[in-house]
């Protein structure tokens, strides 16, 4: 059953692949800013670098959670999932892991390619690549939370910024703070360990109440 | 299936109370009463997706509130809304539907289901396009590929034509003289063959 929630939300997503391209061109055209920006800079550009990518990250993400539940409580379909011999836990996994591979893997992709504008070494790209790859899972379990909470409410989008974003904190200053350590010539090892384990804490966590939460607001 | 004492408020209403009825195989409960008297409110509170506020609910002597997944496995719900997926083809939804209920169907299957419920020439087309009537059928399907023994409809007649409405009082009887359980909120006649039908009347 978890393979077929994860097929499902892939298939559908394909199927309105424009709100994926969107997030996507949001990360892409947010980061690509503040080269254009600032101008030829490198030394300054090196410095912010793992502050915007991660910023961007975090409000491409952010901007996705709409989506998580959303189209499914409107058809009707959520209460289905809701009402099937899988606990719901189970269902949430499913469907924030596709959220996941459907919006936050093409942006951890994409991320390399972006940091050459900042003007970082290939080592500090890497170390981009793995931090996003071990905390983008976190904000889609973190956000999906958020997303329950504000299920079928109006001005959603906005109450979920509050209340995700302050909880994205974390996962921002150890996410940029292992680039940043790179940067600087420093190893980067303890804070991708931290992120690790952020992202051990909330699988076990965030689905459960995510699922709470849901029953709450179908409710 | 039992009913204890249940009651449900909404807002500051008191909708119903002290409201007991057991359903068992073979059993048809038809739900009658005007708009907002809870016909609705009372199949979420059996299907559990609301909680009552006093009351509970039994399922072979166990509360359901307990057993939960499993009495989930039992059970099929169908509420106003479509419970299509309007980006998938029939055939598409019906398979997912199937395989996430755990009863995965091969191409067989879902051909025989569409054909049952009258969609076997609509099944590649994407749902967005189907009528209203035809979504509904479409959910009947899934329904049907859920393997449920108890059956909890909220309005099943609306938007279907006098075909779809035979169809319908077919399913249920088949349902119900296989030893399935039903509870049907409706405001016209089911007119089913088979099985012992009770009435539930819910005043405002």
């Amino acid at each position: 059953m978890f393979r077929w929630l994860v097929w499902r939300d892939i298939i559908l997503a394909w199927r309105r692949r424009a709100d994926v391209l969107a997030t996507l061109f949001f990360f892409i055209i947010v980061v690509s800013l503040f080269p254009l920006g600032i101008g030829p800079e490198p030394q300054l550009l090196r410095t912010i670098a793992p502050g915007v990518v991660w910023v961007a990250a975090l409000l491409a993400s952010m901007l996705a959670l709409g989506r998580l539940f959303g189209n499914d409580y409107q058809d009707g379909t959520l209460e289905q999932l809701m009402l099937t011999r899988q606990p719901l836990y189970v269902v949430v996994l499913a469907k924030v892991l596709a959220q996941w591979l459907v919006s936050e893997i093409p942006l951890v992709l994409m991320a390399p390619v972006l940091g050459l504008q900042f003007g970082l070494s290939q080592n500090t790209l890497a170390v981009m690549t793995v931090s996003l790859l071990l905390g983008t899972p976190v904000l889609s379990l973190i956000g999906s939370i958020g997303a329950a909470l504000t299920l079928g409410l109006r001005a959603a989008n906005v109450l979920v910024a509050l209340l995700v974003l302050p909880l994205y904190i974390p996962v921002l200053i150890f996410g940029a703070g292992a680039i940043e350590a790179t940067v600087n010539g420093t190893e980067p090892q303890s804070y991708l360990l931290l992120l690790g384990a952020m992202l051990v804490l909330t699988v076990v966590f965030a689905p459960w109440a995510t699922a709470a939460a849901l029953r709450i607001s179908v409710e | 299936m039992e009913a204890v004492n249940l009651g449900c408020v909404r807002g500051s209403r008191r909708l119903f109370t002290g409201l007991n009825f057991t359903v068992s195989p073979g059993e048809l409960i038809e739900i009658r009463g005007p708009n907002g008297s809870g016909k609705s409110s009372l199949l979420r509170i059996v299907c559990g997706l609301a909680t009552p506020a006093e009351g509970e609910l039994r399922w072979n002597g166990k509360k359901t509130a307990t057993l939960r997944e499993e009495y989930f496995a039992e059970l099929a719900y169908l509420g106003h809304q479509s419970c299509v997926k309007d980006e998938l083809t029939a055939a598409e939804n019906l398979r997912i539907a199937g395989g996430v209920s755990g009863h995965p169907l091969n191409d067989a299957e879902t051909h025989g289901l569409l054909t049952q419920v009258g969609l076997e020439n609509q099944r590649h087309l994407p749902a967005r396009s189907l009528s209203a009537g035809q979504r509904r059928r479409l959910a009947m399907a899934q329904f049907l590929a859920s393997k449920a023994k108890l059956w909890l409809l909220d309005e099943i007649l609306t938007s279907l034509d006098d075909a779809g409405v035979r169809l319908s009082r077919q399913l249920l009887t088949e349902h119900l003289s296989r030893g399935g359980m039903a509870m049907v909120a409706t405001h016209q006649d089911l007119n089913v063959t088979s099985g012992a039908v009770k009435r539930i009347e819910l005043a405002t």
